[in-house]
């Protein structure tokens, strides 16, 4: 690879106000990567992955995307890049009710040109790749918490994104489903997805590869940041 | 970063069209009650408007359906007053000088017998004349104003001659006599008539429904008739309708044209349907004003909408909507209420207008202009009224609308 899946550089994010959400940060994650972003409420993680996934724009310094500039990018330029290399899985779902499961992740894939039988074909396949190929007619109301962030986390996938990025996903669940969810996706970071979970919970980002820990807007603590310093130094 | 000149341009995929009406309809089928109740408004509205515009055609189409069978070219001369505010008499001679015209095709007369009263019986009080009148009537007159014949048979040659009577439509109403007998009598003037013809409404000659005919022979004989006609009935060409118009007065009473008057019964149907299509404009300005209203309730279902579902268009936006895809989903779902408002407007327009038409014996029609006007407004309503919250929803930031709870 000759950039990384996420650079930020110096990146800075001031709500009107005066609020300083994030204040400078510089981070570099490989495409392949499995990294925890952990911090307390109000750290500027939630603001991090927003802007990391291109629904937010940053105030001060660089967002590069898959080697894309954010800032050089117009809003439709910026929703092909969601569409086409960014998947969301969201700590409450997001699913529509009343639709089933196979339509909402078919969903995920409106906005990438498919037609819908492609959609809904892809649909059912990613649905089958995170356990649930026996309850694609199911609507959210039928399914248990675990199931419906599966389900959830087959409409990020559905498009086969390089980056998956994830808002407290086991925040909703109990333990159990929890360790699940949480299965999954490492499963599909070893299929070669590079995937970013924001959690306050320590014990879960410590069984993942990398941490990153924030707290008022900066990095504290980057469990990878010798090696990143090394790659930034070397170029 | 040298890679970044060779990065693939990204460019947002169009959507299918038969995505974009099903996305919009998204908000209909999640909420199909409050969906069909803004479309009524538009419904209701485009209802009224077809409605009015359907049943003044059908009523015009009707009356040009009677004026084509009875003919335009009928003129009426009678007797006015004269200066001295007494009733006029025209000259015996009238008809006959009418006919020397040259473009008159025919002439037919009544006399109005003023004395001779109509009465069911001898029982009736003298004062309960029921407002009918008696008419000494020409053989030929019912050809030249266009009647025809209820029950039973006109006078003839015989008849006229005798007390038989053929009563207009609504003086056998009044009468109570629902067909011609030889039992049906009515008493005109003190005298036993007998009933024998009963007519269908006269639409160019009104006064003949609330008359009772006698032939004029029997009215000089036994109701004191002095045998001057008041009303002449006269067909002429139709191209030279304008000329014989302007000799009639002078022609049936040359020594008082004055006290003639003139007058072309067909004129008078046609300014009547002017009349009621003055007042079709008022009521589609009412039904324009129902329309705006449910415009006005389509817009506020737009923007409730729009205010409830931040989530789902973050989401979207998460997903890849550009703010054209949102603005252009919240477009589509007002364009799909307000034509399934206007679609449904239209046929209960239409079927109000053939229910009516069909009740009143009138041609059924409902213009094309109407129909396709109908439909054009709501559109033009659904893209004004969604163009807002539209615009609202596009321009929603996704952070901020995914964070909604």
């Amino acid at each position: 690879m000759t950039h990384p899946m996420i650079s930020l550089r110096n990146v800075s994010r001031t709500y009107p106000g005066g609020v300083t959400a994030l204040a400078g940060v510089s981070l570099d994650i490989a495409h392949g990567e499995l990294v925890a972003i952990v911090g307390p409420s109000g750290s500027g993680k939630s603001t991090m992955l927003n802007t990391i996934g291109t629904l937010d724009r940053p105030t001060g310094g660089t967002v590069r995307i898959d080697g894309y500039d954010v800032a050089e990018l117009s809003d439709s330029q910026l929703s092909a890049l969601r569409a086409t290399r960014i998947g969301f899985v969201f700590q409450h779902f997001h699913l529509a009710a009343k639709v089933p499961a196979v339509d909402n992740v078919a969903d995920g894939l409106l906005y990438t040109g498919m037609r819908k039988a492609e959609r809904r074909r892809r649909a059912a396949a990613a649905l089958k790749r995170v356990g649930l190929g026996h309850r694609l007619d199911h609507e959210p109301h039928e399914l248990s918490g675990g199931e419906r962030q599966r389900v959830a986390i087959a409409r990020a996938v559905a498009g086969e994104p390089p980056l998956v990025l994830a808002d407290e996903p086991t925040g909703a669940l109990d333990s159990a489903s929890g360790a699940g969810v949480m299965e999954l996706l490492r499963e599909l970071n070893a299929a070669g997805t590079t995937i970013v979970i924001i959690t306050h919970d320590r014990e879960i980002a410590a069984g993942l590869p990398r941490q990153v820990h924030m707290r008022d807007g900066r990095i504290t603590a980057d469990s990878a940041a010798p090696r990143e310093l090394a790659s930034e130094a070397a170029r | 970063m040298s890679a970044h000149d060779a990065l693939p341009r990204l460019a947002a995929a169009r959507m299918h069209f038969t995505d974009v009406v099903s996305v919009g309809g998204v908000g209909l089928r999640t909420r199909p009650l409050r969906a069909f109740l803004s479309a009524l408004g538009i419904a209701i509205g485009i209802a009224a408007m077809v409605a009015v515009v359907g049943i003044s055609s059908s009523s015009s189409a009707g009356l040009d359906r009677t004026l084509s069978a009875l003919g335009t070219n009928l003129l009426t001369v009678s007797a006015g007053t004269t200066l001295l505010g007494e009733e006029a008499k025209m000259p015996f001679e009238a008809e006959s000088m009418i006919e020397r015209i040259g473009p008159v095709e025919a002439v037919s007369a009544v006399a109005k017998v003023a004395a001779a009263k109509v009465y069911r019986s001898e029982q009736i009080p003298e004062q309960q004349t029921g407002g009918m009148t008696t008419y000494a009537a020409r053989l030929d007159l019912l050809p030249v104003v266009g009647a025809t014949v209820r029950s039973g048979a006109w006078l003839n040659a015989a008849t006229e001659n005798y007390p038989a009577v053929v009563l207009g439509a609504t003086a056998a109403r009044r009468l109570g006599i629902g067909a011609a007998s030889p039992d049906a009598q009515v008493v005109i003037g003190g005298v036993r008539f007998t009933v024998v013809g009963i007519l269908n409404p006269v639409p160019l000659a009104e006064e003949l429904d609330s008359g009772a005919l006698v032939g004029w022979p029997v009215a000089q004989s036994r109701l004191d008739f002095d045998g001057h006609p008041t009303v002449l009935y006269t067909r002429a060409e139709e191209p030279r309708l304008e000329s014989v118009r302007s000799v009639l007065a002078g022609t049936a009473n040359p020594q008082a044209p004055n006290e003639v008057d003139v007058s072309r019964p067909s004129d008078v149907l046609t300014a009547k349907q002017a009349t009621s299509q003055a007042f079709t404009g008022l009521l589609l300005g009412v039904g324009g004003v129902a329309l705006i209203v449910g415009g006005v309730g389509v817009a506020n279902t737009m923007v409730i909408s729009v205010l409830e579902r931040r989530p789902e268009i973050g989401l979207r936006r998460s997903l890849g909507a550009t703010r054209g895809q949102i603005r252009t989903q919240f477009l589509a779902e007002s364009l799909l209420l307000s034509a399934m408002g206007g679609a449904g407007g239209v046929l209960i327009g239409s079927g109000v207008t053939v229910g009516y038409a069909l009740a009143q014996d009138l041609p059924p029609v409902i213009p094309g202009w109407a129909v396709a006007g109908g439909l054009l407004a709501t559109l033009v309503i659904g893209a004004v009224a969604g163009l807002y919250p539209a615009i609202r929803a596009s321009r929603l930031s996704p952070t901020e609308a995914l964070a909604t709870p």
